[in-house]
């Protein structure tokens, strides 16, 4: 018993939970600023790295070191929005980033963003074509490569549900788990997802969806334990609640743990996402970012970061390496009929932006 | 004479110009900065164009936001006032303590301070949550309980409702007072130690009892520290938004919160600028607000004699 609360709080943690919370302590790990080199043919061998946490092979930066001389020096970053948050002000040193897909979008519509050059990264063969083509957000893959990608759904407890919770109704829209159920308090993804269950897209710029959405969740309010910040695999796992929206690949590392927990993409479709390799404006040192990039998408350090993380790749090489427990895995890889029913969020605008957020504070206040 | 004079102010100026320059440059410049920002208007994801409009103001005075400050003021009051009630009998052992047993509690009141307000927040969650350790600690009486019951002959109790003491306001105010109580306690120690003890001597001997003694003679004594401790406990609870995201439920939104979702999620930080400056407006009002009771209070001493 003892053993499982100290695993609940400080098991291994995804990269979206706990530096969550240390973010507003504004945890940087050493960070050396850089000035563009003179020679920029021969740049020093350094490499600033600015990723999530926990999302990196267990070895993939020593054996970059060992294979090109290039030292990496990893920070790390806890939301997207701290990561917009920080270069929106100019790039303080960063040589490669992770955005998300939709702020890949937003970033190069504020000019953040260093077009990738595609002839300094052969590897891009290893992709599975599906990711390089469906890509509205980047067109072209002109910015940024897929690194892994991710979908929300429900993660649950085997033993306190009925059958598989399949549907966003027993979140959203039902008191069926009353007081057992938490969601996600990022605007976008909790609005947009119920864009997915009202029957509309999640690019659905509309108003009235917004509002039929707001008016769902405010009445839904009474039964929602929390809105987390990106821990529901924590609150599941603790047994603070029965049903968690959350992440596959966040509910997948919690599943290695607890055998009493599964995980399902809702049947009326969901958000996907998709985490990227990126080069912002103004990087100290780009050659070694393409070349860093480039060793991302070998066979073998793809398999290596996917066996230590849990998400999905994009990286078709690596896939075929790995073991069947990971190809095979509904969690990691949803099935393909549900899959077709999510899309990728498209960045909806700045009125948009502030419209969803006016209803979160509105859903948060009642 | 003259010469003296100026050597004083040199020696003023030196001394002063330091801690001036680091106030003008980090705490003035900095704030200057987001005050123009609250009359700017996003041009585009990146760019704010300073152009003078209240249109944050406007939009930050809304019914909506006004009930989130209002609920605010709220949290950090109650949070406030029960710091007080925890905080005076403490300081007042602290004050009657042994020389020894002194420097051991102030330690002890300080002790949190040395360790991260996360990591703090994060043991508060492994303590209250449903499998926590108040509900072990309560389910383990619960089983006693049970089983003497049987002993006995009676029905054994039913089955534990472990008490929801996380995700809801309780929870935030619980979170909020066990990190602001030392706040509280090291002025309101400070005032009392200053105390003239035969005050309450006197008191006593003149047949006043232990209660009428606290509130006619400590309590007026002490008022300077306990305003100050009001205020240097209320102001950072009216700020507090790491507390009610990790402890709070659906609805223990502060405006801190708020606060913060501008200058990230929303990416809308002239309006983020607005809402921090009308929260600062509040603070400088509570200021104020003690500037002007302790000045009312020295001058009814001095009418008093």
């Amino acid at each position: 018993m003892s053993d499982e609360r100290t695993k609940a709080l400080f098991g291994p943690h995804s990269r979206r939970s706990i530096l969550k919370g240390l973010g507003a302590a504004a945890v940087g790990i050493t960070l050396t600023g850089r000035k563009h080199s003179a020679w920029a043919a021969d740049e020093e061998k350094k490499l600033n790295f600015y990723n999530w946490d926990t999302y990196i092979g267990e070895t993939t930066l020593e054996d970059f070191a060992e294979a090109s001389g290039i030292d990496v020096n990893m920070s790390l970053f806890a939301t997207n929005d701290e990561l917009f948050a920080k270069l929106r002000a100019g790039n303080p040193g960063y040589d490669v980033i992770v955005p998300g897909s939709e702020f890949v979008q937003r970033m190069i519509e504020a000019k953040l963003l260093e077009p990738l050059d595609h002839s300094k990264i052969p590897n891009i063969k290893n992709i599975a074509p599906e990711f390089m083509e469906d890509a509205p957000f980047d067109p072209g893959r002109k910015y940024s490569l897929p690194y892994t990608w991710l979908v929300i759904g429900i993660g649950y407890r085997k033993s306190k549900v009925d059958g598989v919770p399949d549907s966003w109704k027993y979140l959203f829209d039902s008191d069926k788990y009353a007081g057992k159920i938490t969601v996600m308090s990022d605007a976008s993804e909790l609005f947009r997802n119920c864009f997915k269950y009202l029957g509309g897209s999640l690019n659905d710029a509309s108003p009235e969806l917004l509002k039929k959405a707001e008016a769902m969740l405010i009445k839904q309010k009474p039964h929602i334990k929390a809105f987390h910040e990106d821990n529901g695999q924590d609150l599941l796992l603790s047994g603070e609640v029965d049903l968690a929206m959350e992440y596959n690949g966040d509910i997948a590392q919690i599943m290695t743990e607890d055998d009493d927990i599964d995980f399902v993409v809702p049947k009326e479709g969901a958000m996907k996402q998709q985490d990227t390799l990126a080069i912002p404006k103004g990087a100290p040192h780009p050659e070694n970012a393409h070349k860093f990039i480039n060793f991302i998408f070998e066979p073998e350090v793809g398999a290596e970061i996917s066996s230590t993380i849990l998400y999905p790749s994009p990286n078709a090489a690596a896939v075929k390496l790995m073991p069947a427990d990971y190809r095979d895995n509904k969690v990691i890889f949803p099935p393909a009929d549900v899959m077709a029913k999510c899309e990728w969020p498209n960045y909806l605008g700045p009125e948009f932006s502030r419209m969803l957020d006016e209803a979160m504070t509105r859903l948060r206040a009642a | 004479m003259a010469s003296q004079k100026k050597e004083r102010r040199l020696a003023f100026l030196a001394t002063a110009l330091p801690p001036i320059a680091w106030v003008v440059a980090f705490f003035l410049a900095p704030l200057a900065i987001v005050w123009a920002y609250s009359f700017g208007q996003n041009v585009s994801l990146t760019e704010v164009d300073i152009s003078g409009t209240f249109a944050n103001y406007a939009r930050a005075l809304q019914p909506l936001y006004l009930g989130i400050f209002a609920k605010s003021i709220f949290v950090a009051g109650i949070t406030t006032l029960l710091c007080l009630i925890i905080g005076f009998p403490v300081a007042l052992s602290i004050v009657f303590a042994s020389e020894r047993w002194r420097a051991w509690i102030l330690l002890l009141i300080m002790l949190p301070f040395w360790t991260n307000l996360l990591i703090r927040t994060y043991a508060l969650i492994a303590v209250l949550r449903t499998q926590g350790y108040v509900n072990f600690t309560l389910e383990w009486f619960w089983d006693q309980g049970s089983w003497l019951m049987t002993l006995v002959g009676l029905e054994p109790l039913g089955d534990f409702t472990p008490l929801q003491l996380l995700y809801n306001n309780f929870a935030v105010v619980f979170g909020l007072v066990y990190v602001h109580l030392p706040f509280m306690v090291l002025p309101l120690y400070a005032a009392l130690d200053r105390l003239d003890k035969s005050l309450i001597e006197a008191s006593l001997d003149l047949g006043a009892g232990h209660i009428r003694t606290l509130f006619l003679i400590v309590v007026p004594l002490a008022l300077p520290g306990i305003i100050s401790g009001i205020i240097i406990t209320f102001v950072p609870a009216l700020g507090a938004y790491l507390t009610p995201d990790l402890l709070g439920g659906p609805d223990s939104q502060m405006i801190a919160n708020v606060i913060e979702r501008q200058f990230k999620k929303a990416n809308d930080w002239p309006f983020g600028a607005a809402l921090s400056f009308l929260l600062m407006y509040a603070t400088f009002a509570a200021i104020a607000l003690r500037v002007y009771f302790t000045r009312g209070k020295s001058t009814d001493a001095g009418h008093g004699i």
